[in-house]
């Protein structure tokens, strides 16, 4: 039963794409040298022009200037710097808004930050996942200094309307930062039209390698350093630079055409129709439109998600679920139950996120071994009967 | 394939043995809830005279160790007496399964916990309760943390909706703090009863709603 696997959990990580491979590869094995200031050795001047050619790159990618992006180990890092070294910066008030469904990075920044004595507003989120344009007007005091609500959702792929957040951010003079780890390079975010300070960025999310990411700070906005070494990314960050990560990150935008999010999408529209016409009592978690063009979230009620998702393995299908089973922490999504799902809603929720080598044929190869799986696990579980007996008296 | 579950528990994850429903079960209970995150339930057929498991079948809404853990016990008890059947452990549902991951265990006690308390409830619709503790509201309470709220997938006690519990002369009355017209609570109702008439002094038990 060896099949070629089936990965579709590509919001977690990403297939390295060999072209990155190949940009990275001469600063491996040639140019290895710190990057040095143009008064020292030949080798070091080059490391440094790549660093800054990877920069320039990146920050063309958010319509931003090279000295608005540094790099940094991942969107966690990212977002890290931009809530913490905000907070340290910061000589307003001590209020902080965030949503109920940030990834942790931005919410046990949050928290971390609240055990610290700042007070914190945790946005709720609607059915689809939106926070509520007027509740976020209204969550905004003298006090606050940061609004954080992240571009799309890791879990349910929801794209927040990050432009009016902006506006009204700036209206009313409060820092916005966005994580976008989910939606660069997949979703349009100019920050010359959009109000956005801070942006976390990531490259294992488009195929680029793992440890390495970026944050945007717009010109003149307030960061405080803490990871402190060298004079680094602005004497933001110290630490030796990764310039092979750095050269592979821009690389990796560079290879996203729009084609490829557009493929993306179809997959995904595909994934979705299909699941709710042909297999019963399933719900779509998110928005059916405004989310971005790689995710699928689907719950299968009556299931339990860890069940689910080790007969795919056993199919050969890679997916990730919501289930407390699942996770570590033993516990349920705090996303499904954010958008007013039950435990039982998040126990059976499985996310479906496309990559550059997913294929449509994998699509329906999925959804067919979904349907067995299902209808075999519905089969054993005590859930879910009360309509069965109901349809037979009919 | 890499996993964390032994070859054993696999095996019984994809074809777990004895599922299924035993209509008009001599014995039978539910345990956990989808708020908790896994629930079994668990139906025997008794032999009268021997106290034997005849039959033993079980329904599962949960991860790999749930289901595997369900498919053994169910093997483990069948052909065993009552008290035999009783005795079965977690530690030995585990080792019949090439071991569980520790993570993993409270998922897998559910299923035990589903074949003892399904053995009492046939011990108690039989008569043959030899602890004879006089029902009290403690008692009664505990039970209807057993009965689920649909509404939320926590239990009726720890959602608040019980509002009242008197036990008088072998009548129990449970107050619930729902309106009568709820869609809900004809089920919460035949779930409560199902619960608390098996108990041995019980003669009668009255649901009322709040509205």
């Amino acid at each position: 039963m060896v099949k070629k696997p089936i990965y579709l959990d590509n919001a977690a990580a990403t297939r390295l794409d060999e072209r990155v491979l190949e940009a990275m590869k001469p600063y491996f094995f040639d140019t290895y040298a710190v990057a040095t200031s143009e008064f020292a050795y030949s080798q070091g001047i080059e490391a440094g022009e790549a660093l800054e050619k990877a920069r320039g790159a990146l920050a063309a990618a958010l319509g931003a200037t090279s000295e608005e992006f540094i790099f940094t180990s991942g969107s966690t890092e990212s977002s890290n710097i931009a809530l913490k070294g905000a907070a340290l910066a910061n000589k307003k008030g001590k209020h902080i808004i965030v949503s109920k469904i940030e990834d942790f990075s931005v919410l046990y920044s949050a928290r971390a930050l609240e055990k610290q004595g700042f007070k914190l507003t945790y946005l709720d989120v609607d059915g689809d996942g939106f926070i509520d344009l007027d509740q976020l007007k209204n969550a905004i005091t003298r006090e606050t200094f940061l609004v954080s609500i992240q571009h799309a959702n890791q879990e349910i792929g929801t794209i927040q309307d990050i432009a009016t957040i902006g506006k009204i951010c700036r209206d009313k003079g409060v820092l916005f930062h966005t994580d976008a780890t989910h939606t660069f390079a997949r979703v349009p975010l100019d920050t010359r039209k959009i109000a956005v300070d801070l942006v976390s960025v990531s490259a294992h999310t488009i195929h680029g390698p793992k440890g390495i990411g970026g944050l945007y700070i717009r010109k003149g906005t307030k960061i405080a350093k803490w990871m402190d070494g060298g004079f680094q990314e602005f004497n933001l960050r110290g630490g030796m630079e990764n310039i092979p990560g750095a050269v592979g990150f821009a690389r990796a935008v560079e290879l996203v055409t729009p084609q490829e999010n557009k493929k993306l999408q179809a997959m995904r529209d595909r994934i979705i129709d299909r699941i709710l016409a042909k297999i019963p009592d399933t719900t779509l978690n998110g928005h059916r439109r405004k989310r971005v063009p790689q995710n699928a979230n689907i719950t299968f009620h009556f299931v339990e998600g860890e069940s689910i998702t080790l007969h795919l393995d056993m199919h050969g299908f890679a997916v990730n679920t919501g289930s407390a089973c699942f996770s570590r922490s033993l516990e349920s999504s705090h996303v499904i139950m954010g958008i007013g799902g039950d435990h039982e809603r998040a126990h059976g929720s499985i996310r479906f996120t496309f990559g550059r080598y997913n294929t449509m044929k994998e699509v329906d190869t999925i959804v067919k071994a979904l349907t067995d799986i299902i209808s075999e696990l519905r089969s054993i579980s005590p859930l879910g009967k009360e309509k069965e007996k109901e349809e037979e008296k009919r | 394939m890499k996993s964390p579950y032994s070859e054993t528990v696999l095996k019984h994850f994809r074809h777990p043995h004895n599922v299924g429903k035993i209509e008009n079960a001599d014995g039978k209970a539910i345990e956990g809830s989808p708020a908790c995150g896994d629930m079994v339930s668990v139906y025997i057929n008794v032999d009268p005279k021997a106290k034997t498991i005849s039959d033993i079948k079980f329904e599962s809404y949960g991860c790999a160790s749930n289901i595997a853990t369900g498919s053994i016990i169910t093997e483990l008890a069948k052909g065993k007496t009552l008290d035999e059947a009783k005795k079965i452990t977690w530690k030995q549902a585990a080792d019949a399964l090439g071991g569980l991951p520790k993570i993993k265990a409270h998922c897998s006690v559910l299923a035990i916990e589903g074949l003892r308390s399904a053995i009492t409830n046939y011990e108690e619709r039989h008569g043959l309760v030899k602890d004879k503790r006089p029902t009290t509201v403690d008692i009664v309470r505990k039970r209807l943390k057993k009965v689920m709220n649909p509404l939320t997938g926590l239990d009726l006690v720890r959602t608040s909706l019980v509002q009242n519990i008197e036990v008088k002369a072998g009548v129990v009355r449970v107050v619930v703090d729902l309106p009568a017209a709820n869609q809900f609570a004809p089920a919460i109702k035949e779930e409560i009863m199902e619960k608390i008439e098996p108990l041995w002094d019980v003669k009668n038990v009255v649901v009322e709603f709040t509205e």
